[in-house]
């Protein structure tokens, strides 16, 4: 008897510390939604989209360059598409009723999905883990692929590398000033424009990292924004808007939660990330580690 | 100022919400009309999960046209389709009666989906139209569901189990084994569950994990931990669509050695997974290697016209299409009624197999031979399409085709 309690726990924990390598799946995709969302006000449901891109462009440039050739293109090239679709689009929206760009980001998340259906078709593309990067690594009786480490390690590199812009950079200091009150930063002489567009630029090229990282182990077709942008949204409203600690405490806490579920209750794996939502809502209106932001007072 | 702090978090939720809302509101695509053709109407998903396989129902179906129009027509008039995105159940249902109604179109060809099928057929039946499945696989469709207006050419979930089993049989995979399965979350793999279960209970082997999986989940990790911990002889998918996709893909990806199969399968969502990824032993209506002369020519002029062999769905949309036809040849008439008697009272059709297919009136199920296929050494593949290798079809040549339909249960009850 003993003994079965202690295999269900060492299976449970299994599940746990897996749970936390699927957070760093979550926190690759929201933690540019996050961003954006924070400085601008714009709600991106084409994040998904440009997820999209990244992986179809990994697919059309990896045969070509290489994956790791695609790793560090495919976010650059997103990045720079997100410079174009700032200067032209997100810009004129950011003093407008939210409904606005909720609407555009709708219609270019559609734009989007179904420009890729014309060009590359509705069936997923082929691609593979790269030879070098597969297999396992046994820790004891536990299974790790080696892949989903790397994945683990690349979003560890973003997310320091994004914590180190914003809260050791000049550049970061006006970014979060310009979030907490724009109007103030403006009548100190500084323009936010550059500073929204390279935010822009930021946000979907984590999107795109996310899309590359990503379509070795899903299928790579073109609603594959629309399915992951839901989780996305959950784990930003769960970390609390506007907060860089709450995004990452909230993709891990999903990741934990959802093995957990699914290890007791598989048909709840995936409402049980919008239960803990609700639940994060009732007892903390602002999320997990939200911030008072004074223009969304 | 409070209220538009309200309204932007609640606006970003209606944002989560409305993601999951994202419909395709695909253009119709009509060619215009002329004054003397016989109009088809085509209805099928191409947008969300079963959309890859929606497009390839409408290359084949398209095909299909092209070459009964280039050899004259039928009774010297054209085909003209009428082509549209089914979406959803409603939708479908709506579509498919404006598509009687306003296009006037001869019958209506298409579906994947079990639940829109089930919709589409009530309108053909209420209108007196025929409709051929040609993808949705519920038992039910064919069960209580059924009416002598809705013809499947595509298999039912008991024929795609029976076909797979069959050779799991013989591989000795079944008897004394313990199996271990992951369930799409819907209808569909609830009903193919059911039929899988029973075969693999009859012919002696237990399932020790039965899992449902969410039809939204990409991330199967936890599942594939739990399969590792179960330590089963055989794991089987009951998915459907991208699901499969991704569960192959994490499946190789966490080194897995368990064998795999399957009982509801389409060769694109293998096809789209990558080289090195795919494994087991599916089961298939008709795959782009069955080595009969009408099957090779089907599959040269396809890859001709679209650059890529076709795919077991784009079988589906190309036989109905021709099926009907001959039909209306035959008949010399477009008459829905004299088609769909004519269909019931055992009129046999090549369907690119060794052995002709009829459609039985018990249930209007196509009584047809199935196939299985194991998937190819990733060294032995030579080219991206070239994933698996037959290994035969059921039933055996000496067998009555009918061994494989469903059981005649008596769930099924025309009106005489």
């Amino acid at each position: 008897m003993e003994k079965e309690y202690r295999l269900a726990f060492v299976f449970l924990l299994e599940q746990v510390l897996n749970g936390l390598l699927v957070g760093a799946y979550y926190l690759l995709i929201a933690l540019g939604l996050s961003l954006i969302f924070s400085l601008g006000g714009i709600v991106n449901l084409a994040h998904g989209a440009f997820y999209a891109i990244g992986a179809y462009l990994a697919v059309t440039l990896a045969p070509r360059i290489g994956f790791a050739g695609a790793f560090v293109a495919s976010p650059l090239l997103v990045a720079l598409l997100g410079v174009v679709i700032e200067r032209l689009l997100f810009r004129r929206f950011y003093r407008s009723d939210p409904i606005l760009s909720l609407l555009l980001t709708f219609g270019l998340a559609m734009i989007i999905e179904q420009s890729l259906r014309m060009i590359f078709g509705a069936a997923p593309l082929p691609f593979s883990i790269p030879t070098e990067f597969r297999g396992q690594i046994l820790l004891g009786n536990f299974i790790y692929p080696r892949y989903r480490l790397i994945i683990f390690g690349v979003a560890l590199a973003a997310v320091i590398a994004t914590w180190f812009l914003v809260y050791r950079t000049a550049f970061g200091r006006v970014v979060r000033a310009g979030v907490q009150n724009p109007d103030m930063v403006g009548a100190l002489g500084i323009s936010l424009q550059p500073y929204m567009t390279a935010i822009a630029a930021i946000g979907v090229g984590l999107a795109a990292l996310a899309g590359v990282l990503l379509a070795p182990i899903s299928g790579v077709h073109p609603a594959m924004g629309a399915e992951i942008l839901t989780a996305a949204f959950v784990v930003v409203v769960i970390g609390g808007l506007g907060s860089f600690w709450g995004v990452i405490a909230a993709a891990a806490l999903v990741g934990v939660v959802r093995g957990v579920t699914i290890y007791f209750f598989p048909p709840a794996g995936e409402a049980s990330m919008y239960m803990l939502m609700a639940l994060v809502l009732l007892l903390r209106p602002r999320g997990l580690l939200g911030e008072r932001i004074q223009k969304f007072e | 100022m409070a209220h538009s702090h309200d309204l932007t978090r609640r606006t970003l939720l209606k944002g989560a919400a409305g993601t999951t809302a994202l419909v395709g509101l695909g253009m119709p695509a009509i060619v215009k009309a002329q004054s003397d053709v016989i109009r088809i109407g085509h209805l099928t998903p191409i947008t969300g999960f079963l959309g890859p396989l929606g497009e390839f129902a409408q290359m084949g179906v398209k095909l299909a046209a092209d070459e009964i129009n280039a050899a004259g027509g039928v009774m010297g008039r054209k085909i003209e389709l009428v082509i549209e995105d089914s979406v959803n159940p409603q939708t479908a249902s709506a579509k498919a009666e404006r598509l009687i109604e306003r296009d006037k179109v001869a019958m209506i060809i298409g579906e994947i989906s079990s639940a829109s099928a089930l919709a589409i057929g009530q309108v053909a039946n209420r209108t007196k139209t025929v409709f051929i499945n040609t993808g949705a696989n519920s038992d039910a469709l064919r069960g209580e569901s059924c009416n002598p207006f809705m013809f499947h050419i595509e298999a039912a979930n008991s024929m795609m189990v029976t076909a797979v089993g069959t050779y799991l049989k013989n591989e000795n995979m079944i008897k004394g084994k313990k199996w271990y399965s992951l369930t799409a979350d819907y209808a569909f793999g609830h009903d193919l569950f059911k039929v899988a279960k029973k075969f693999v209970s009859e012919n002696g082997g237990e399932f020790i994990g039965e899992e449902l999986v969410p039809t939204d989940a990409t991330d199967f990790s936890p599942y594939l931990l739990k399969i590792r911990q179960a330590q089963p002889d055989i794991v089987a998918s009951n998915l459907a669509g991208n699901q499969i996709t991704n569960f192959i893909k994490q499946y190789a990806e966490y080194g897995l050695q368990f064998p795999i199969t399957g009982f509801g399968f389409d060769t694109a969502v293998a096809w789209g997974a990558g080289k090195g990824n795919f494994s087991g032993i599916w089961p298939l209506i008709w795959h782009h290697m069955v080595d009969t002369p009408s099957s090779k020519r089907f599959v040269e002029s396809f890859s001709k016209a679209y650059g890529k062999p076709p795919e077991n769905q784009s079988w589906g949309d190309y036989n109905s299409l021709r099926i009907v036809a001959q039909s209306f040849e035959e008949l010399k008439s477009t008459d829905p009624q004299k088609l769909a008697e004519h269909l019931r009272k055992g009129a046999k059709f090549d369907i690119l197999k060794s052995r002709e297919g009829y459609f039985r009136p018990y249930d209007n199920q196509m009584v047809q031979e199935m196939y299985a296929v194991r998937a190819k050494d990733p060294d032995k593949m030579s080219n991206q399409w070239d994933i698996y290798e037959p290994l035969g079809s059921v039933p055996g040549p000496s067998e009555d085709l009918e061994v494989l339909a469903p059981p005649k249960d008596g769930t099924c009850k025309m009106p005489a």
